[in-house]
C-alpha cells in the first residue's frame, strides 16, 4: 500500500513559521520526518531529509534572517503522490549563484579552509533535488524535494533482454 | 539570544587512553562540551575514543567542531577512534571525509581494538 496521499492529485501543504534561533530546525526536522513517513518514504530516506531541512533552516536562520529572532523562517511542506517538496524561506538575499563545493577534508584539517561551510554540500547530496533561490529585492528560498520513486531501485527494476 | 549549550560531556580516563563520552546534540553551541572537553586533557593522553552513541543529533556546524578537535589531535599526534553513530551519521561523516582521520567503529569494543593495544 502506497502512502497516505497516495490518490491524492493535488499537492497538499504544511507550513511552518519558525523564530529566527538555533534549535527551532529541529521543529522543521520533526514535522518533515512525519509528512515523509506517512508518504511511505524509508527510513534512511527520512533521516536524510531531516538533515538536509535541518541545515536547509540553520542557513535560513543564521545567515538569512542573520539571527533576528523577531524574524520568521518559513517551512513549506508541499505533498504529492509521488513528492515531498520542502521550501525553507528566509527574508536574505541568498547564498549567490556560486557553485557548491565538496567540502575539502585535507585543507580543512591543515587549516587552509573554513572548518564551516558543509551545509549546502550536504543538502545537495541528501536530497534527491535542492535548488536556491533569491531576489534581489530580499527573500530567498532553499527548495527540497525527495522522490518516492527513487526508493524503489533494482527492486522495481523490470528491465532485460529484449 | 544565544540559546543555551545542548551538548553534555564526560572523560573516562585509563593510562594514555580517554574516552569522550557525550550526550545530547551537537550543534554550533557545542564549543565546551567538544573542544574544551578535549582540551582539558593531560598530555599524557595518546589514544582518544569519541563516544557518540547518546548523540541524537549533529549539525554541519557541531561536525565542525569534531573537525577542530581531530585537528588538535593531530597536531599533538594523538590517534582518535570514533563509536555510537548511527548510520546515518556514519554516511554523514563519511561524505565529509572525515573518516580520513577517524575511524567509525559499531561499539566501544571494536574501537578500543582498533588501537591495536
Amino acid at each position: 500500500m502506497r502512502g497516505i496521499l497516495a490518490g491524492i492529485e493535488q499537492a497538499a501543504t504544511t507550513e511552518l513559521r519558525l523564530p529566527s534561533r538555533l534549535g527551532f530546525e529541529k521543529v522543521a526536522m520533526s514535522t518533515a520526518a512525519t509528512v515523509a513517513e506517512l508518504m511511505g518514504f524509508s527510513a534512511d530516506r527520512i533521516e536524510d531529509l531531516k538533515t538536509a531541512v535541518a541545515e536547509a533552516c540553520i542557513n535560513a536562520i543564521e545567515h538569512g534572517n542573520r539571527l533576528d529572532a523577531s524574524q520568521t523562517v518559513l517551512v513549506i511542506l508541499s505533498m504529492a503522490e509521488n513528492t515531498l517538496e520542502v521550501k525553507v524561506v528566509d527574508r536574505g538575499f541568498g547564498a549567490g549563484k556560486k557553485p557548491i563545493q565538496a567540502p575539502n577534508i585535507d585543507r580543512k584539517m591543515h587549516g587552509e579552509e573554513d572548518l564551516r561551510g558543509m551545509g549546502m554540500f550536504l543538502i545537495q547530496s541528501l536530497v534527491d533535488e535542492a535548488e536556491w533561490v533569491s531576489d534581489q529585492r530580499g527573500g530567498s528560498y532553499a527548495r527540497l524535494a525527495i522522490h518516492l520513486d527513487r526508493e524503489k531501485g533494482a527492486s522495481d527494476d523490470t528491465s532485460g533482454p529484449n | 539570544m544565544t540559546p543555551p549549550a545542548q551538548t553534555k560531556a564526560k572523560v573516562e580516563r585509563s593510562g594514555q587512553l580517554a574516552i569522550l563520552r557525550f550526550e545530547g546534540d551537537v550543534t554550533s553551541t557545542s564549543k565546551d562540551a567538544i573542544l574544551g572537553t578535549y582540551e582539558r586533557l593531560t598530555p599524557e593522553i595518546k589514544e582518544i575514543l569519541l563516544d557518540f552513541s547518546k548523540v541524537q543529533y549533529l549539525n554541519s556546524s557541531g561536525i565542525a567542531l569534531v573537525i577542530q578537535l581531530l585537528m588538535e589531535a593531530g597536531k599533538a599526534q594523538q590517534k582518535v577512534q570514533t563509536f555510537g553513530l548511527t548510520p546515518h551519521f556514519q554516511k554523514v561523516f563519511t561524505m565529509l571525509g572525515l573518516t580520513k582521520y577517524t575511524s567509525l567503529h559499531p561499539n566501544e569494543l571494536a574501537a578500543k581494538a582498533a588501537f591495536g593495544g
